[in-house]
This record gives structure tokens, C-alpha cells and sequence, in this order.
């Protein structure tokens, strides 16, 4: 597929067939598609707007897909979801979590995942990579299918298997079954990746009935296989593309031209999900590279850790927030990004976890009392970190496309990297 | 028998001395009583069940969640309170309902129950009670003025004093002793109490399963005229028979116009006996407990979600239920979340606090409707559909004044 400039792109809908649009009257259908608004001048960083079809959340562009455990997130019951603001609507499922319950006969006969999991209007993408409990380093991966360990040990998932799971799921969107490598195996091994990926893809394309499909696009470390593999992969009829293979032991300069070689092959018209690449630096890199969707582990890390996020979203936030010394930050296990509720030094704090923040917890609730539940142990802690730290993440992400709108990206990204240093 | 129920008779406490409530029976029918409660934070009604918060949170949820729910009541526990976070800083922070964001009503007990549960780590004397920390082993003395400074300084709408709590199953002169010494404790609570125009000192009747001790013990504290009174030392393994007849002899004896609340009690079948014979408020973990076990309440019983058959059941947990859960989940899928990721007990906790908010709800209207008989005969028929409804429940209703021979299968009938 030839690239065009993208300048003179305008809004092109997929080349799904109506058969991929689950159960709507005709009359409603709306499809799967993806405009990009604004270009970034000086990077591929661009921002727009991808439309799930009707009746289905639209997801302004660079988007954050929320972590979740069976298709919920671990600590944020569905109706404290709701609440969120900016909206939580994206969340990244992984169909390895439902391989042993409920059957996907029930998953179908329920009406699919959103049914399931009690969330009708949400976008739930579906992508094999679980980066919380299961490491991608591609051990046991054979012609039959790929490993992941789950609860009930190593499981062999092959492109058959993954597709009766995904076609019973019926997620928005979904990546095929890949093959994903870390960046120390032999070329030998990569090049098999990249072959069997693009199999599986083939396989998948053929056995799938339901949502939009995003082709996976692996390559290791490997400069050529990386171009390989996203030319054979905008060859196939897809909606859209997920890089896999990153955040697997890769250097950061590495990364840069790994992400670059693989997305200049790809149309630009179409979207781009990235998988393993959650911190906030890593965020930024990926979407000065070309990214539009991000799943990350990060908020979670930090919840489980008893940590709350408190970096500035803004060059003007930044005048506002605490500032605290580098011996204050090492007594209190804090640093300017994040602040460590163990800390005995939050035992009477009553402000709340950030002062320019409007989440539940943070209106609701002190530093003290989310203290007091870390240290005794009460599930109430990481309801409430998390859903503060989801909620700041979310702005963070709506930071970066008011940055791209504005056409100064590049700057938002030089002074966010710049003081976390 | 409807007049009767219909017949409503208000009881104001009209004692300005040690009061900060009101308590304003709507309606009855024989024993049983459905009662408006005015707490200086929130006006209840009864018969009222109130999660329990041990650490300043009911285990998982949100105060706007258990507002949503239905909680009126929270209860707090003293003891754990007061080694973390310590009543001195919940005092500095504006007390335990600022502190955890929560503006209903809040009970703290008085410590007392730890002499059983924390038995290993306590020594108790007339003093008080020596307890060894189980966070750093340090040894902390609780006595019925340091309970009482302890809980004005946390500041819920009731509060409970410190009496001798044993263990119903054990017998002999340590039951006597110690409901001797919950006597003379109360009066050491009501001398320390220094904030009685908000906070309401409730008593404990004690005295194990021997209905002379009870009778002391109840005697003396209705004397004592308290805002209200607690049956204590019960729902600690004792036989079914012996509990329902130490809740039926304190409730003919503690005054009509008090709340009465029995301490402990939270299976459903439980409070609708216990609101029966005529008592008005309840705490337990069990709700909550159970939920984290994988355990949902339905009017059926108990739902074991971890059974194998809930795989492929694609029902709400309960049909006639409007919560949350039962809204927008399957047993299936709370299957396969349940006992593997902390969201399954956090979403069956949610379910089962709501279910019995709604069932003290259902035997609130129940009894103001004058239709409390058959909410009760509809309820056992739900939990026994065999008619095999324990004995003990039958006796209990006999002297409830509630006939259930419809509920009943020949053979219990017969016996």
C-alpha cells in the first residue's frame, strides 16, 4: 500500500465487511473508523478520532486502554468507572483470560464481553499480550499456537482457539494472535516470529467474524524483519495495526528506529496500537512516533505499589504543584512525579492526594485515611489510588492531544522529559 | 390482629439527660416493632442491620457505595481504632466520620468483644482489660474510662460500654462474675462519658445463657436509664434454642421505648427471628465475610459461587434484587472472577450488604403495612421450601406470636 502525505489525508472508514458489526438494526449500523485531526509538524505525532459504530463511546486520539483482570479493572467496580472523568471508556481485555471460564458458548449466548462484564457502552479492544501477569519472552511458543501462563499453568493458545474466543468476546476491536519475542533471541527465532505472525494473521482474518481486526506487526529488534513484517501486514485486509514485540528488553535508542521503520510501512490512514509501552516517557516516544492507541500497566504498578501520581500535566500546572527537595522526596519515598502513601509523613495529612484533581478520591478522602488503609491492609486503598491514578493518567493522555492540537507536541514533550530528569 | 399492628404508638424520649436520640415507635405487630431512630447524624428506621467497619472501612467499599446500599448505621470497632490510627489523631482529623467521608451514623463498640476474639493476647481484671498488641506487642490497658475517652474522642453516634464479655459456651461462676463486673463497669462508662448530649452510651445485658443472671443484669441497667441497650455475649457458638430465648426474655424486660440491639447477630434467618421477639438493631462480619469466601445471600439461602454448577449459570445472583450486581452480572461470570481476583468479593460484598439493607427494609415496611406475619411466612418458605424449618425457629415464633404451620412439613408439624 502506498503512503500517502499525510496532510492531505481526510477521514477514510475501514474495509470491514457488515458482517463485522455485531447485532445492530441496518438502519443504526455505524462502522468501525478513524480520522486524524491534526498532524504534528515536527514528529509523526498526530491526534484524531476513532469512532467504534454506534452507540459505542467516541475515542479521541492518542487514547489510554485501561488494564483490566477478566475484563473488569482490578480495583474500580463499574459503577465507580462511570464516574470518571476524563471518561474511562477503553478497556484493553485479554481473550487468554477467558480460556478456562465461562465457556464461550455463555460468552456468545450473554451477547459478548460488554454483556459480560457489565459495561454495554464501552470500547473493549482485545489483545493477547497481557503485560501484568504473563511476560511475552516467547518460550514454548511452537507451529501450534503461543504459551502464556495463566492461573491454570502454561496454556498453548493457537490461531483456531484464540479466534473461537474472540469471535465469542466480540470486542470493538482486536489484534491478531501473535508470536512475540524478546529483543535477545536469535535472528533465527525472529524471522520465525515474524513468519508465523503473519500466518496467524492469515488464519485469523479467515475465522473472523465480528469487530475490527488490528494486524499484529512484530520483528524483535530487527531492523529489516520489523520492515518485513509491517509490509506484509498492511498487505492484509485489516482496520488497523498493533505493534507487538516492545517494551521486551529493547533499548531506548533501538525502540526509536524500530517504531520508526515499522510505522513509515504503514498507511497512515489507520490506526496504530503499541502494546508494552506504558510509562509516561515511553507514552510520549510512542506517540511522537506515530502511535494512537496505548495500553499500560503503569497506573496499576503504581496503585499496588501504594503510590499516587502527582506529576503536572501543564507548564502552568507545574508552578502550582509541591514542591519538595530531593531529601524530602528520598524520606518520603516520594519523587516530583509520584508521592508513597506508606509514608508515616501522610499519617495526618489531610489535604487530599493532589490538590488540582477532581477525582472521587481525591473530593472525597485525605492522604491520611489512604494511609491509614495501606497500613492496615484494607481493600479501600487501591480502590482509591487507583481510581485517582487512572483519572490522572487519563488527563495526562488528554494533555498530549491538547499538546498535538495545538501543534506543540514537541515542546510538551522536551519540558515533561526534562523534569522528570 | 392487624388492629393491633395498625394501632401506632409513639415512644419519645422526652429525658434530655444523656440523650442525643429519639426513638419513635411507627408501628408493631405482637412483639415486633418498626421504629424511627434520630441519631445526631442520621435518622434510621428499624429493625436496622449495620455493616461492620472494623479499620474505618467496611471492607472494599466506597461510603458513597454503602450509601447507595442503603447502610445507615456503620459500626467501628474501638480497639482497632485505637491502635491504628489512634484516637488522638482521629480526634486532630475531626473524628472517624470525617475521617473516613461518611455521614450517617456510626456505633463504636467498646473494645469489649476483643476479650474473645484477641483472648490469647488479653488479662482481664476489675481494672480492665491488659491487651497485647498484635501490631508491635506492646501491652495496652483498657479500661471502662479509657474505653469511653477512646470513643468520645472518635466520636460516633453510639457508643458501647465496656463489659465483661465471655464466651456463652463456657459455664460456671465466670459467667456470674462477669456480668457482676459489667455492672460495675457501667457505671465507671457513665462517670467517664463526656460528651453525652451527642453521643449515646449504650449498656450490654450479660450473663450467658442463665435466665437469673440476665434478669440481674438487665434490672440494673434498665435502672441506669440509658439512651438504649445491647444483648451481649451472644452468637458466640451457643446451641439455637438457648439464643433465642436469652434475646426473648431481655426483650420482654428492656423498656419499650429504648432501642435494643443484639450484638453479633447477621444471618438473614437470624434478625428476622431476633426482630420477631422484638429487638431493633444488628451487626456482624458475616455479609462481608462470606462475600470474600465466594458466598452470595439470596432469599433462597446462600449462594456458593465457586461451585462448579455456577459456571453456566447465566442468572443474577438474585432476580428480585435491584443493586448493582444483580443488575449488571451473571453468576457465571462472578464465577470466574470470584476468589481469583479481589473484584469478585469487592462485587459480592457490594450484593450482599444491599441484600440486607433490603431485607431490614422489607421487615421495616412489613410490620408498618401490618402484613409482618406473612413477610415472615414468605421468607421461610424461601429458606425452607421443604418446610423444614428448625425447630428452634418454630418455638421462637410460638412465643412471637406468629403462627408459620403453613410453612412447615408434616413431619416438623407432628414433632
Amino acid at each position: 500500500m502506498k503512503v500517502e502525505d499525510p496532510r492531505n489525508l481526510r477521514s477514510i472508514g475501514d474495509s470491514t465487511s457488515i458482517r463485522d458489526i455485531w447485532d445492530l438494526p441496518s438502519s443504526q449500523i455505524m462502522k468501525f473508523s478513524f480520522s486524524v485531526r491534526v498532524w504534528s509538524k515536527l514528529d509523526r505525532a498526530r491526534t484524531g478520532t476513532l469512532n467504534l459504530g454506534t452507540g459505542k463511546p467516541l475515542a479521541d486520539t492518542p487514547c489510554l486502554l485501561l488494564t483490566t483482570r477478566k475484563g473488569l479493572p482490578a480495583f474500580i467496580t463499574p459503577e465507580l468507572l462511570d464516574e470518571i472523568y476524563p471518561a474511562a471508556n477503553l478497556l484493553q481485555i485479554s481473550p487468554i483470560h477467558f480460556l478456562e471460564t465461562p465457556p464461550t458458548s455463555l460468552i456468545s449466548g450473554v451477547g459478548g464481553i460488554h454483556l459480560l462484564v457489565g459495561l454495554p457502552e464501552y470500547g473493549l479492544a482485545a489483545f493477547a499480550r497481557d503485560s501484568l501477569m504473563c511476560e511475552a519472552n516467547g518460550q514454548g511458543t511452537t507451529k501450534l499456537g503461543a504459551a502464556f501462563e495463566t492461573s491454570g499453568g502454561r496454556r498453548l493458545v493457537g490461531p483456531s482457539k484464540y479466534m473461537e474466543l474472540v469471535n465469542a468476546l466480540k470486542p470493538d476491536f482486536w489484534g491478531s494472535l501473535p508470536d512475540e519475542v524478546p529483543a535477545w533471541v536469535s535472528t533465527k527465532r525472529n524471522r520465525m516470529s515474524v513468519d508465523r505472525t503473519l500466518n496467524w494473521l492469515d488464519h485469523c482474518l479467515s475465522l473472523h467474524s465480528v469487530g475490527a481486526i488490528f494486524g499484529t506487526v512484530v520483528g524483535g529488534v530487527d531492523l529489516e524483519l520489523r520492515m518485513h513484517s509491517a509490509q506484509e501486514t498492511a498487505k492484509r485486509r485489516v482496520s488497523g495495526f498493533s505493534l507487538g514485540g516492545f517494551g521486551l528488553g529493547e533499548s531506548k535508542e533501538e525502540r526509536a528506529a524500530l517504531l520508526e521503520v515499522a510505522i513509515e510501512r504503514l498507511p497512515a490512514e489507520l490506526p496504530r496500537h503499541v502494546s508494552g509501552l506504558g510509562m509516561p516517557e515511553e507514552v510520549l516516544e510512542a506517540v511522537s512516533a506515530g502511535c494512537d492507541i496505548l495500553d499500560s500497566t503503569y497506573p496499576h504498578t503504581l496503585t499496588t505499589g501504594g503510590y499516587a501520581m502527582t506529576f503536572p500535566l501543564s507548564i502552568q500546572d507545574e508552578h502550582d504543584s509541591e514542591k519538595l527537595s530531593i531529601e524530602e522526596c528520598a524520606t518520603l519515598g516520594s519523587d516530583s512525579s509520584k508521592i508513597n502513601l506508606r509514608s508515616m509523613s501522610y499519617r495526618s495529612d489531610t489535604s487530599p492526594l493532589l490538590k488540582s484533581c477532581e477525582c472521587h478520591a481525591c473530593c472525597k478522602y485525605s492522604r491520611a485515611y489512604i494511609h491509614h488503609l495501606l497500613n492496615t491492609h484494607e481493600m479501600l486503598a487501591q480502590t482509591l489510588l487507583d481510581i485517582h491514578n487512572v483519572t490522572h493518567y487519563l488527563r495526562f493522555f488528554a494533555a498530549i492531544r491538547e499538546a498535538i492540537s495545538q501543534n506543540s507536541f514537541d515542546q510538551y514533550k522536551s519540558w515533561f522529559v526534562s523534569r522528570r530528569r | 390482629m392487624t388492629i393491633l399492628c395498625a394501632l401506632k404508638r409513639a415512644h419519645l424520649c422526652t429525658n434530655s439527660l444523656g440523650m442525643a436520640l429519639q426513638f419513635e415507635i411507627l408501628a408493631r405487630y405482637k412483639r415486633a416493632r418498626a421504629a424511627k431512630l434520630t441519631l445526631p447524624h442520621f435518622t434510621c428506621q428499624t429493625p436496622l442491620f449495620m455493616p461492620v467497619g472494623t479499620q474505618g472501612t467496611v471492607k472494599g467499599l466506597t461510603s458513597s457505595q454503602l450509601e447507595d446500599a442503603g447502610c445507615q448505621i456503620v459500626l467501628g470497632n474501638t480497639y482497632h481504632l485505637a491502635l491504628r490510627p489512634g484516637a488522638d489523631l482521629l480526634e486532630q482529623l475531626g473524628g472517624l466520620h470525617h475521617f473516613m467521608n461518611w455521614s450517617r451514623a456510626l456505633l463504636t463498640d467498646s473494645g469489649g468483644f476483643q476479650m474473645v476474639s484477641l483472648l490469647h493476647l488479653a488479662d482481664i481484671t476489675e481494672a480492665g482489660v491488659t491487651f497485647q498488641s498484635p501490631v508491635d506487642g506492646t501491652s495496652m490497658l483498657l479500661t471502662p474510662e479509657e474505653s469511653i475517652h477512646i470513643q468520645n474522642k472518635i466520636g460516633a453516634d453510639i457508643i458501647m460500654a465496656l463489659d465483661d464479655v465471655v464466651k456463652t459456651t463456657i459455664t460456671g461462676p465466670r459467667i456470674e462474675e462477669a456480668m457482676y463486673r459489667t455492672l460495675r463497669w457501667i457505671d465507671r462508662c457513665i462517670a467517664a462519658h463526656s460528651r453525652p448530649s451527642e453521643q449515646n452510651l449504650f449498656g450490654i445485658v450479660q450473663g450467658g445463657l442463665d435466665p437469673h443472671l440476665r434478669d440481674v443484669c438487665c434490672q440494673g441497667l434498665v435502672d441506669r436509664n440509658l439512651p438504649g441497650y445491647a444483648i451481649g455475649g451472644l452468637a458466640g457458638g451457643e446451641d439455637k434454642d438457648s439464643f433465642w430465648r436469652v434475646v426473648a426474655q431481655c426483650t420482654a424486660q428492656l423498656p419499650e421505648d429504648k432501642p435494643r440491639y443484639v450484638m453479633g447477630v447477621g444471618f438473614p434467618l437470624d434478625i428476622v427471628v431476633c426482630s420477631a421477639l422484638g429487638a431493633d438493631m444488628y451487626d456482624c462480619v458475616y455479609p462481608t465475610r462470606t462475600a470474600r469466601f465466594g458466598t452470595a445471600l439470596i432469599p433462597e439461602g446462600m449462594l456458593k459461587l465457586k461451585n462448579a454448577d455456577m459456571a453456566t449459570d447465566v442468572r443474577p445472583l438474585d432476580a428480585s434484587c435491584s443493586c448493582m450486581v444483580c443488575k449488571r452480572y451473571t453468576r457465571a461470570y462472578l464465577h470466574t472472577l470470584v476468589t481469583r481476583e479481589a473484584m469478585g468479593s469487592q462485587l459480592i460484598s457490594y450484593h450482599n450488604v444491599a441484600y440486607m439493607m433490603k431485607l431490614n427494609n422489607d421487615l421495616h415496611k412489613s410490620i408498618l403495612e401490618g402484613c409482618f406475619p406473612q413477610f415472615v411466612q414468605g421468607f421461610l418458605r424461601m429458606q425452607f421450601p421443604k418446610g423444614n424449618v428448625p425447630l428452634w425457629v418454630c418455638n421462637a415464633m410460638e412465643v412471637a406470636g406468629i403462627d408459620i404451620s403453613m410453612c412447615l412439613s408434616p413431619e416438623v408439624a407432628s414433632s
